[in-house]
């Protein structure tokens, strides 16, 4: 759980491979032991668009689902009757009843669970006092990884739900937008070995009686500290982390039942990528990533590809036409169309071709990752028409 | 490649005067839109390529003979990546130089800037701390302070680049720098990651760090420093570039330019996507055309660019949508071309060329 470098690549070691198995999309949907969807992949690669999708698809062929989503775009958010931030799943309106399925959905706020997390585990007065302490208010609204690690805490809940009242049956979770996709895998330990750390320890120690022999050392730091912060920051730091010590086992064992969650069977991990070097790259760490960690890699989706609309002329041959049409020698109107035409389509070989090579690369380090690829869409997607027609394009 | 240039190419009138077609004379009009900046702050939202920009940036005003630093401070080596060069450690390095030989050439150092590093730098530089520095270390206090507080990490990060702007001769080894570009967190952070000062208002009222966050403050709000947005024409992206300029406005941090990256080639003009999206585009002169141009036309291939016009089509009014809503922004816009073949660093001199032609340098 804590091997936190890229420094070790996991591959074939040689391999050919050219093409992979393809990402059956609806099986993985249909399947009734497919009960958690996490889609994870670096920011700005389509994650919260594509969890929506399958969301939506899933409740179309008879799933109850409820979806997690962290940042939606605010008009697709419309769409889902989403937009307020509640923190509580709700009915999405205009989904087919046809296959009796349903899908919920929600809209990540951190603040608030990491406090309904407090609350639930304090008393009153003490979960009062740990909501007013700066330490608290700076770690639950700002801290790097606690958006991944309430994403984690929210899934344990829905979860829980799920089972206890049956409502639903598939949770599509979306994950932060983090340069790293890792990070949504890091940030509960992080957290973890952050409150756990010697430092806290330290602080906690004279309340605590047995670690006479530090408190020398402890003494220069506090001094250096007091200098370089100010007495107040010292005190309220102490204040936060004696309050929060105590509650801070349950989270513990929250985080690993979450991590034991995302272990199961019936979970299932998509990478979404764009094909750009750096998204595939952040999915290839990830993927590799899911294996040491033993978590059920679904597939890769790579979102935005694009395509050609013919074949048979190639970007140099309409290169090489627009240059002899050249400037003047042309019969349509408007002037140059043609030739525009021809451009636009060499334009898009070099694309094209530079994606495909980069998809070659990474179907030759990861051969058994079943892929699913989904042109790019001429149109922003934004209401439960476009979704509709994005799980059509993953389902392939 | 050469194809592609930037220009307004019959958008409509209302987008008004979004893109600078005029190609500048640098040596008539030598300080760009930014004269007297020395703080050039990039951000945009995530796969916008900040970084790629920010880099450019930092090429263009070299390129203009400056001494630039180029800083990252998100942990991810994305410069030693753009430049193809090592992974940076946390020591100013030139990674581009001017190859005049008059010696005016100017210079790109770069920086990865660790929170760790800049704590015990800023602590053995203020506080001669010594011993207690190592002790700090040692009992991970270094890790808690620039974990949990997250204002205490951001004073650190931007203190050091503070501390680049000001850099004065009174450091015997010290590089001054003309302009500092920093590769900064995206926008749904920049507001809070620079305004460093009430981040750390509920965490230290008083005390040596709050008084090193008033001074970091000062100069982030001041004239010397602007910062720029980095966009694609989509809808999020623009969303995220107005919520964050109402956020560096409403906080009194100077905004500068938004840059649109990414931008689609534009061969076909208003009057030709018109036909386009109306399936109108004359199919038999464009025949004509290919046949002339000694194509091996087929029905398949007609329909087949017809096809690519069209989706090009909706594509830029899509674009020229959100191309509006930029305008209205009322803030210096810069456009930069897809570059189809990727980013390398021939890739980047382009664009620091179309920066510079813009005046954004």
């Amino acid at each position: 759980m804590n091997t936190r470098n890229k420094s070790s690549r996991v591959g074939p070691l040689a391999s050919k491979a050219e093409t992979g198995p393809a990402l059956d999309i609806d099986a993985l949907l249909d399947d009734p032991g497919t009960s958690i969807v996490v889609c994870c992949g670096s920011g700005g690669v389509g994650k919260t668009t594509t969890s929506a999708a399958l969301a939506l698809r899933a409740a179309e062929r008879g799933r109850k689902v409820v979806v997690l989503t962290i940042d939606p775009a605010r008009r697709l958010a419309q769409a889902m009757g989403i937009e307020t931030l509640d923190n509580t799943p709700r009915p999405v309106p205009g989904v087919d009843p046809d296959a009796r399925g349903s899908l919920d959905a929600m809209m990540l706020d951190m603040k608030r669970t990491f406090d309904e997390v407090v609350e639930s585990q304090a008393s009153p007065e003490k979960a009062a006092q740990i909501l007013a302490n700066p330490f608290y208010v700076a770690l639950s609204s700002s801290f790097a990884g606690t958006q991944e690690y309430m994403a984690m805490e929210k899934l344990g809940q829905l979860h829980k739900d799920a089972l206890a009242s049956g409502r639903w049956d598939l949770i599509v979770v979306d994950t932060p937008p983090s340069r790293s996709a890792l990070d949504f895998l890091d940030a509960p330990e992080r957290l973890s070995s952050f409150l756990d750390g010697r430092f806290i320890r330290l602080l906690l120690a004279p309340a605590k009686g047995p670690a006479r022999l530090m408190t020398a050392g402890l003494g220069v730091v506090t001094n250096a500290l007091t200098k370089v912060l100010g007495a107040q920051v010292l005190r309220d730091m102490q204040t936060f982390v004696a309050a929060f010590d105590t509650l801070f086992g349950g989270f513990r064992q929250r985080a690993q039942k979450t991590f034991e969650l995302l272990q199961a069977e019936e979970t299932a991990f998509l990478v979404v990528a764009a094909p750009e070097p750096d998204a595939l790259r952040e999915a290839a760490f990830f993927v590799e990533r899911l294996g040491a960690e033993q978590m059920p890699l679904a597939g890769l989706v790579v979102n935005r590809a694009s395509r050609l609309s013919l074949s048979g002329l190639s970007g140099e041959q309409a290169l090489a036409a627009a240059e002899r049409l050249g400037p003047g020698s042309t019969t349509s109107a408007p002037a140059g169309l043609t030739a525009g035409l021809l451009r636009l389509h060499a334009d898009r070989t070099r694309l094209v071709a530079r994606e495909r090579r980069l998809r070659r690369r990474f179907v030759t380090a990861h051969p058994r990752v079943p892929t699913a690829v989904v042109p790019a869409l001429s149109t922003d997607v934004h209401d439960l028409d476009g979704l509709r027609l994005v799980g059509q394009l993953l389902a392939g | 490649m050469s194809q592609v240039t930037v220009g307004p190419d019959g958008a409509p009138s209302t987008l008004g005067d979004v893109s600078k077609d005029v190609t500048r004379d640098p040596a008539k009009d030598p300080a760009g839109d930014w004269p007297g900046v020395r703080l050039h702050v990039v951000t945009g939202k995530g796969g916008t390529g900040k970084s790629t920009v920010a880099a450019a940036l930092a090429l263009a005003l070299a390129s203009r003979g400056q001494q630039v630093l180029l800083c990252e401070v998100e942990g991810r080596q994305g410069i030693a990546q753009l430049f193809d060069v090592p992974p940076l450690p946390y020591e100013e390095r030139r990674i581009a130089s001017g190859d005049d030989r008059d010696g005016e050439g100017g210079e790109v150092y770069a920086l990865a800037i660790e929170p760790e590093a800049a704590l015990l730098e800023y602590l053995s530089m203020y506080y001669r701390l010594g011993r207690a520095g190592k002790a700090l270390d040692r009992f991970g206090v270094i890790d808690f302070a620039t974990t949990i507080a997250p204002g205490v990490r951001d004073v650190l990060l931007t203190g050091k680049v503070y501390e680049a702007v000001h850099r004065n001769k009174r450091g015997k080894n010290q590089r001054e720098y003309d302009a500092v570009v920093l590769d900064a967190p995206p926008t749904g952070r920049i507001a809070q990651f620079l305004n460093v000062n009430s981040e750390l208002a509920g965490l230290a009222k008083v005390g040596p760090i709050r008084g090193q966050a008033d001074s970091i403050m000062k100069l982030l709000r001041s004239d010397l420093t602007r910062v720029h947005l980095v966009t694609v024409l989509e809808d999020m992206p623009v969303q995220e570039t107005a919520d964050g300029i109402g956020e560096l406005t409403a906080d009194g941090l100077p905004v500068g330019g938004v840059v649109v990256n990414l931008v689609r080639n534009r061969e076909l003009d208003a009057t030709a996507r018109g036909l386009a999206l109306e399936d109108r585009l004359p199919r038999d002169q464009i025949e004509a055309d290919l046949v002339k141009a000694g194509v091996d036309v087929t029905p398949d291939l007609v329909t087949g660019l017809l096809r690519e016009a069209r989706e090009h089509a909706e594509r830029r009014e899509l674009e020229d949508e959100q191309r509006a809503r930029i305008a209205a922004l009322d803030v210096p816009t810069y456009e930069l071309a897809r570059q189809p073949d990727g980013i390398d660093l021939g890739a980047l001199y382009e664009l620091a060329a179309d920066l510079l032609d813009q005046g954004m340098a």
